[in-house]
């Protein structure tokens, strides 16, 4: 899970890393409370879980009223990747003098934590220039080692002390929290030579969850996503408009892949399991039925071990209940696929042999 | 460098020379139990089962039951199990398993968390183990030894290799490489985690040389930089067999985690792109579908003839 903005700042505020006033707000009543108790100049800042919220016009600056009732709902209009604001962020104009990036994560083919430093922060990582880059094991940032990065960045004096405190603390708040990214960019350096964190990034591990109650307050699932999770699946909403359904995410990202190679549009991935059974699969076309874009369901299981006619019996039931009316395209690889074949003749689901001849059917179907 | 072999089978003259015994850790619950069947069903020869407080037990009528993994490994001298348990169970049962002896750790669970894999890859380090997962579906040498949750149905012995992050697709691409004829020396899940207990690249130093191998064919996915990393091994190691590759998850959005934990694309970290252009770097062809690996293979072949 990636934590909004103002929530990752809520954690650097709770291990003490020094940020500057500011304060969230889910509509333009509270905005306006917020805009008098933090006065002007301040930013307007989007919430949203993805980055590039800049350049999408999603944070902008306010220096009165007229603009503050002009931009706010302007922000909150905005869509960015498909994200629609969450909240909205006010916070204090800073008066900065250099821009720096930091950032710990999980490095996953070193599997360890990894420090990325540079004095050239404020773009996108990719462009970040002059990298430092330290690999730092399972355990927090000692003193020497914090000491020696702020020595390779040429800090010195108080911005030093600043930036060596501020990634100890980074530290302990990634290593105590088991985050996989924790991000500050910028980090700024003030005209008074203190270390400010402007921006925060941070992406959870979520298998961890379980230990991190703490956190569960920042969980954002949409209804849908929450059934899907309860009943153990994995569902991303697209926004095409045919359903993608199959056992395994490999296999539902590679029939993703080949609907959209055809000119499909998915309107969703979701992966029942490495397993399925006649309920996992009555439950995901439940959850599928409650998308309104969807125009069709594509339908690709590799049963190994599960039998196909269990699967069938789930589109059966499904028709007898009256819980869909879409048509379904259907590839069933496994034991008993002809007795699943014949069970379903007759049926809105069609069996295909292979993968592709489905696909084609569904994009064909949809279009008519 | 681990030799894989030497583990799952062994060596003519050894005792159990292909018949290495194979311990199962959680072997009373519903996917434990289904699968021990079904792992003995293929021939692996499951000597024990674990599950604290059913010791004494026998499953199946003939598979003995123990309560901790110190007493199955000293009264088999198994050298391998494979792992059943819930993730948040996972590091005590993988610490409990390599603390008696256990040499091959096949990890099933999904969802274990990244810090509790890193802690059990520290202990496995110091102990000379192997760790395969977690959220894997497991290593096999086909129609000799399955340790792991894949159907048999798509597995025909052979001498390519597979490597693959994904459990389905491993299947579905052994299946075709299986129906045009390219049966398989041993194929390894990765597994579907940021953190791989084995990574592609130690899959890859476990089979770059077996004898006879023919071929080699990765599955990867997106997320993380591991295909990358692979590329450049297969590059800078001179190794000259026929290798394809295939990537899914090209249409999956950025930043969106798709149903593996380690499926997630961070800005142009983790993207397919970058790891299809490593692969071609490598003059590695990537398949646009599973059904398209065989035919690439099969081409590769052709041209190193």
């Amino acid at each position: 899970m990636q934590l909004l903005e103002f929530q990752a700042k809520e954690l650097f505020r709770e291990y003490g890393i020094n940020l500057l006033d500011s304060m969230s707000s889910t509509n333009i009543e509270e905005g306006r409370k917020h805009a008098k108790e933090l006065g002007y100049p301040f930013v307007i800042k989007i919430q949203v879980p993805v980055g590039g919220r800049g350049k999408a016009g999603g944070i902008q600056k306010c220096q009165n009223d007229d603009e503050f009732e002009l931009k706010y709902p302007q922000v909150m209009d905005l869509t960015i990747k498909g994200e629609k604001a969450r909240a909205i962020l006010l916070e204090k104009m800073a008066d900065i003098k250099k821009e720096l990036y930091l950032s710990l994560f999980l490095n996953r083919s070193k599997r360890c934590y990894t420090i990325i430093a540079s004095v050239e922060g404020g773009v996108e990582i990719e462009s970040v220039k002059n990298q430092i880059i330290k690999e730092i094991g399972l355990g927090e940032v000692s003193d020497e080692l914090a000491k020696e990065v702020a020595k390779e960045m040429e800090l010195e004096g108080k911005t030093a002390d600043g930036f060596i405190d501020t990634l100890k603390k980074l530290s302990k708040l990634t290593i105590e929290k088991e985050a996989e990214l924790v991000e500050i960019n910028p980090l700024a350096i003030m005209q008074d030579n203190s270390i400010v964190a402007l921006d925060g990034k941070f992406v959870t591990d979520d298998n961890s969850n379980f230990r991190h109650d703490e956190l569960q307050k920042y969980q954002e699932k949409t209804e849908i996503e929450e059934r899907a999770e309860k009943s153990g699946f994995s569902l991303v909403e697209l926004d095409g408009n045919i359903a993608v359904v199959g056992n395994g995410a490999g296999l539902v990202m590679a029939t993703l892949d080949m609907l959209s190679d055809n000119g499909g549009k998915p309107a969703c991935f979701l992966d029942v399991g490495g397993g399925a059974t006649t309920e996992s699969v009555y439950e995901a076309l439940t959850l599928i039925s409650e998308l309104d874009r969807v125009k069709g369901i594509l339908v690709n299981l590799y049963g190994g071990i599960v039998k196909t006619t269990v699967v069938a019996e789930a589109f059966l039931k499904a028709y007898e209940n009256n819980l869909i009316d879409l048509p379904v395209f259907s590839r069933l690889k496994g034991t008993e696929s002809e007795k699943a074949t014949e069970m379903l003749k007759g049926s809105r689901t069609k069996i295909f042999t292979t993968v592709e001849d489905a696909i084609n059917a569904a994009v064909m179907g949809v279009k008519n | 460098m681990t030799d894989i072999f030497e583990l799952l089978k062994g060596s003519p003259g050894d005792s159990d020379y292909e018949k290495k015994g194979v311990i199962v850790q959680g072997i009373t619950g519903a996917y434990g139990s289904l699968h021990a069947s079904n792992m003995i069903s293929y021939g692996t020869n499951v000597v024990a089962g674990v599950t604290p407080g059913k010791g004494g037990q026998k499953f199946d009528d003939t598979v003995p039951i123990y309560n901790t993994m110190h007493e199955a490994v000293d009264a088999t001298s198994a050298k391998i199990s494979i792992m059943f348990v819930p993730a948040k169970f996972f590091l005590g049962a993988a610490k409990e398993a390599i603390n008696a002896g256990i040499k091959l750790l096949v990890a099933i669970p999904e969802h274990v968390p990244i810090r509790d894999t890193m802690e059990a890859l520290e202990l496995a380090k110091q102990k000379g183990a192997v760790i395969i997962g977690p959220n894997t579906p497991g290593i096999m040498i086909p129609e000799l030894i399955k340790i792991g949750i894949m159907p048999s149905m798509p597995f025909k012995a052979g001498r390519i290799a597979v490597l693959s992050k994904s459990g389905t697709l491993l299947y579905e691409i052994s299946d075709a490489l299986t129906n045009a004829g390219f049966g398989q020396s041993i194929t390894i899940g990765i597994g579907g985690d940021p953190v791989n207990g084995t990574r592609l690249i130690d899959a890859f130093e476990m089979v770059k040389d077996i004898p006879n191998l023919e071929g080699m064919v990765v599955v990867g996915e997106i997320g993380g930089d591991s295909e990358e990393i692979l590329a450049q091994q297969i590059m800078d190691s001179g190794f000259n067999k026929p290798t394809v590759a295939y990537i899914a998850g090209r249409a999956a959005p950025k930043e969106k985690r798709m149903g593996h934990a380690g499926a997630i694309v961070m800005g142009t970290y983790g993207s397919a792109e970058s790891k299809v252009s490593m692969f071609n770097k490598a003059n590695i062809p990537v398949a646009k579908r599973p059904t398209e690996v065989p035919v690439l293979l099969a081409g590769k072949m052709e041209k190193s003839d």
